[in-house]
């Protein structure tokens, strides 16, 4: 039986009704219309789908929409303060070449974003830490890192 | 996703008649990080979920030094693997939790939906029973508690009966004068299921091991104890070449299998030297 259910997405109440069996990524794909969370493996391995519900990256794949109401829900869609205005890490992302086919950035993106908030100022080893259920076939990780050492520098010049 | 029922029970009691009356098709839904993955790929018919997250009081965790650790049903593995306490006071759960899946999935995953999966490769486990960890279990005859070693009876499969619920994990106060050590060991540093696991956790007093438990992971149909490699230990001051001799003998007592991750004889030699390792640096915390 389907279920209404409101999430708070990227600041906004978005109300939709879903059915029990559907995941959030597919809700958010899907019923919601923001289809920057990407559908990779659709089993937690690959990461592409994380988006932060109430402050903690998880794999939308794996969290049932039913289960997300009353949730505040950032995807990469959010990211952006305003159209013209891409953030921090979106431009460091473009800057340094750390996308490839572009699959898996959204979901490194924001968990990129997670991790730079708990840590301001990440080593080497615990980026690679923090990325470790995020998966990208194409570049071999070294400009992926590059960025998140410029944005995490960036963003102790100047705070977003 | 293939269609299923979902109920969202209020109270233990609730869940627990749910899962009697609903029989074979209705699976306990925590985290969900292996049923929703089962139900996709096509290992479990599952026509019912049980969600127990509205069931209040699950998602207790307590830590301290003279109380030891209570966690609810409820708790994940990154909220284990947050707090500082555990990994002051218990360094082979704090490994276990934070070589587990990736971030994402252990702020979903419960350390007790873990444990009930039953996997022998579980990075939980070990440790676990290597603390003497219990069980608690709520159930229609009431509430029971068991031994975490006592509770697997094979692969997947647990003393669980129809209708009872686990509901958290009590594990000891560590006592004056004891290390702790978890070792996982696997193909790749994240995102892995472990090859082998061995926990180990002993006691000193007046430079003599007074006791000693020792968990292997992955080489048999549940986590196994080693007693005879124990039993080499147990009471006496140990050196590097009892160290040895107690760990080729919990190769002996281990039973692996050869699949696709390794082979029998692999896992077997990997006993060894994990033990071995897992005994010296369980021995150096002590001091």
């Amino acid at each position: 039986m389907k279920q209404p259910i409101e999430m708070y997405i990227n600041g906004e109440a978005r109300s939709v009704t879903v059915d029990p069996y559907r995941s959030l990524l597919d809700t958010l794909r899907g019923e919601v219309g923001l289809t920057g969370t990407k559908k990779g493996c659709d089993v937690g391995d690959c990461g592409a789908c994380t988006v932060i519900v109430d402050g903690r990256p998880l794999n939308a794949c794996l969290m049932l929409a039913v289960e997300a109401g009353g949730c505040r829900v950032e995807t990469v869609e959010g990211l952006q303060a305003s159209p013209d205005q891409l953030h921090v890490l979106q431009d460091a992302f473009m800057r340094h070449g750390a996308a490839q086919c572009g699959f898996c950035t959204p979901g490194i993106l924001m968990m990129a974003k997670s991790l730079l908030e708990n840590n301001a100022n990440p080593s080497d080893d615990e980026i690679r830490f923090g990325l470790s259920g995020n998966i990208c076939r194409c570049t071999g990780y070294t400009k992926i890192f590059d960025a998140i050492r410029s944005a995490a520098r960036q963003l102790q010049e100047t705070p977003a | 996703m293939r269609r299923f029922e979902y109920h969202e029970p209020a109270s233990l009691a609730e869940a627990s008649e749910l899962l009697l009356c609903l029989g074979e098709g209705a699976f306990v839904f925590a985290g969900g990080t292996d049923l929703l993955v089962e139900i996709r790929e096509r290992l479990r018919r599952v026509h019912h979920i049980v969600n127990i997250k509205r069931i209040p009081g699950l998602d207790e965790l307590m830590i301290s030094a003279e109380g030891g650790i209570w966690f609810g049903a409820l708790v994940t593995a990154g909220r284990i693997e947050r707090s500082s306490e555990i990994a002051r006071l218990y360094p082979n759960l704090h490994d276990a939790v934070r070589n587990l899946g990736s971030i994402q999935v252990r702020n979903r995953a419960t350390v007790v939906g873990n444990i009930c999966r039953a996997s022998p490769s579980a990075d939980t486990i070990p440790p676990l029973v290597a603390d003497s960890a219990e069980i608690e279990i709520f159930g229609p005859g009431g509430t029971r508690r068991t031994a975490l070693a006592e509770f697997f009876t094979g692969p997947g499969r647990t003393t669980l009966s129809r209708g009872e619920i686990a509901t958290g994990i009590r594990v000891p106060p560590p006592a004056e004068g004891s290390g702790r050590v978890y070792l996982k060991h696997g193909r790749r540093k994240a995102m892995e299921l472990a090859t082998v696991g061995v926990a180990v956790s002993l006691n000193r007093s007046r430079g003599t091991c007074s006791d000693i438990s020792i968990a292997l992971g992955a080489v048999g149909p549940t986590v196994l104890r080693a007693p005879k490699a124990e039993a080499m230990l147990r009471g006496a001051v140990l050196s590097p070449e009892m160290i040895s001799a107690a760990a080729n003998q919990a190769m002996a007592e281990c039973t692996p299998i050869s699949n696709v991750r390794s082979s029998a004889d692999y896992r077997r030699a990997m006993v060894g030297v994990l033990t071995r390792r897992a005994v010296t640096r369980a021995l150096e915390a002590t001091a």
